[in-house]
């Protein structure tokens, strides 16, 4: 299983590597974001200090949708969904290799955003141990809860629209936790952070287990 | 048998007839017990009759929510694999959507006169809303037509998990505090905290609330079968009306002609693009 996870999130990130489809369009995008979060805001710096946390995290959910729909949007042509499901590979690899690759360029977008809010928002970051198992936590998530609702998604015309009524909701979670730890680390919430990692590990727990469990019946009928 | 035939159908059979009927009473005792017989609350006023719609609404939300994951189970699983489970899963979706509506708004008008906001960002709150958004997405999904075997696997395990939010939900109240209060009628070793007509009205609340489910289920699940049939017999019904069309344009004296796009001497006319498209494609 974790032989085929590798060869899958290989061939995903060379993909990304020789397209730098992440690189020149969707960390720009998500750049372009933080911008548009500063002219909603009057570029009130005490509204985006505070508030950075949760627009960061809002736009790694944004940036996430756009990774998403591109890792399935890869095999949607010339008929390489069939020849990735009649590969041989074992379908729980599959998955762990999708969601690797896509949390890999998601860590890559985290560190352009972690960039962004504080040279623009004037974002203070405090105890990195917190921040980075955050984003841990919070990036495996996504990536699972993402690859399961992508390949869900994969295969219908209305995927583009589909895919955020889908995966949004489900998502908030993620992004509660994950704003309430980043807070507390920069000490702007009186709560404990640790405490939400719970919630994080939680819920990329249940994901990362449900896409291995039922990514294959996913697959047949992406 | 064709669209027109099919459509025209009823849904009513004589459980839905009998259903139907006894709902029709309970609602109207219940609205009698509710506005007329049920005295106002001391500290609430008369805004203590939404508890008749609101707790019965999030039970009957949290029923077919939990119907829906247990037809999706039984879907999954190789022995009971049927499409008439999926039907399940997605008419009792259909019905919690609905309720969970109802008991959002209700929740909303109650807190209006109670706490003075429409809406407030408290736990049992956000993950209602959560609920109805993670099941307003599986029935988008359950819309996307094309094939229903394909459909039915990727609609099952949405369904699943969507249903991860119920526990959470209704344990919320438990869990963080809220400013929504804690269970009224069912506290583990003791008793409820309504007495008298009160109690009564809420828990005949909860049967009539009950059978209107059970009603909308049911005729939800006709409604769902007649779909499907749709879906199946839709295309071949849709090139025999081409082809009655094409033999009825056919001129009935002189030399016969080939019909445009027949491909055939005076033969039915080839089925028009649109009827060439298997039903549900077109979404």
């Amino acid at each position: 299983m974790w032989r085929d996870a590798v060869l899958v999130a290989g061939k995903d990130l060379r993909v990304e590597l020789r397209s730098r489809v992440t690189t020149n369009q969707v960390a720009p995008y998500a750049l372009i974001v933080l911008l548009l979060f500063g002219f909603a805001f009057d570029q009130d710096q005490y509204i985006l200090t505070h508030a950075g946390p949760g627009l960061f995290w809002v736009a790694v959910l944004l940036c996430s949708l756009l990774a998403i729909q591109r890792s399935f949007g890869l095999e949607a042509a010339d008929g390489a969904r069939d020849g990735l499901r009649m590969s041989g590979l074992d379908a729980a690899g599959i998955f762990l290799g999708k969601a690797l690759a896509v949390a890999a360029q998601l860590a890559v977008l985290e560190a352009v955003l972690t960039g962004g809010i504080v040279v623009l928002f004037g974002a203070r970051l405090g105890d990195p141990l917190l921040l980075g198992a955050t984003c841990v936590l919070a990036t495996v998530g996504l990536a699972a809860a993402g690859t399961v609702y992508g390949a869900m998604a994969a295969g219908l015309r209305v995927r583009e629209t589909l895919l955020p009524l889908l995966l949004l909701p489900v998502v908030a979670p993620v992004l509660l936790g994950a704003t309430q730890a980043w807070l507390a680390a920069a000490g702007l919430s009186s709560g404990g952070g640790w405490r939400w990692l719970t919630l994080l590990a939680a819920f990329a727990a249940i994901y990362v287990a449900l896409g291995v469990l039922g990514f294959g019946t996913l697959l047949e009928e992406a | 048998m064709n669209y027109k035939s099919l459509s025209a159908r009823p849904t009513s059979n004589r459980a839905t007839v009998v259903v139907g009927g006894l709902t029709l009473v309970g609602l109207g005792v219940l609205l009698v017990l509710g506005l007329v017989v049920s005295p106002p609350d001391t500290v609430q006023g008369e805004t203590v009759r939404l508890i008749y719609i609101h707790p019965a609404s999030a039970t009957m939300a949290y029923a077919g929510f939990g119907l829906c994951a247990l037809g999706s189970l039984a879907y999954l699983w190789p022995r009971t694999r049927s499409l008439r489970w999926d039907r399940f899963a997605g008419a009792s979706a259909e019905v919690g959507v609905a309720f969970c509506v109802t008991c959002i708004v209700s929740g909303s008008i109650w807190g209006r006169y109670s706490w003075g906001v429409w809406w407030t960002w408290d736990a049992r709150l956000t993950l209602t809303a959560l609920l109805l958004a993670v099941f307003l997405g599986y029935l988008a999904l359950r819309r996307t037509g094309g094939d229903p075997v394909g459909r039915a696997k990727r609609c099952a395990v949405a369904a699943l998990c969507c249903f991860l939010v119920v526990p959470v939900d209704h344990e919320a109240t438990n869990w963080w505090v809220t400013l929504h209060q804690k269970d009224t009628l069912f506290r583990i070793g003791k008793a409820p905290l309504i007495h008298g007509w009160q109690l009564t009205t809420m828990l005949l609340s909860f049967v009539v609330f009950g059978l209107l489910f059970t009603w909308m289920l049911l005729h939800r699940l006709g409604i769902e079968a007649l779909e499907d049939r749709i879906e199946e017999e839709g295309y071949v019904w849709a090139i025999a009306e081409r082809r009655a069309e094409g033999v009825a344009q056919v001129p009935t004296t002189g030399p016969r002609r080939p019909l445009p796009g027949s491909g055939l001497a005076g033969g039915p006319a080839a089925p028009t693009m649109r009827a060439a498209m298997p039903p549900g494609e077109g979404r």
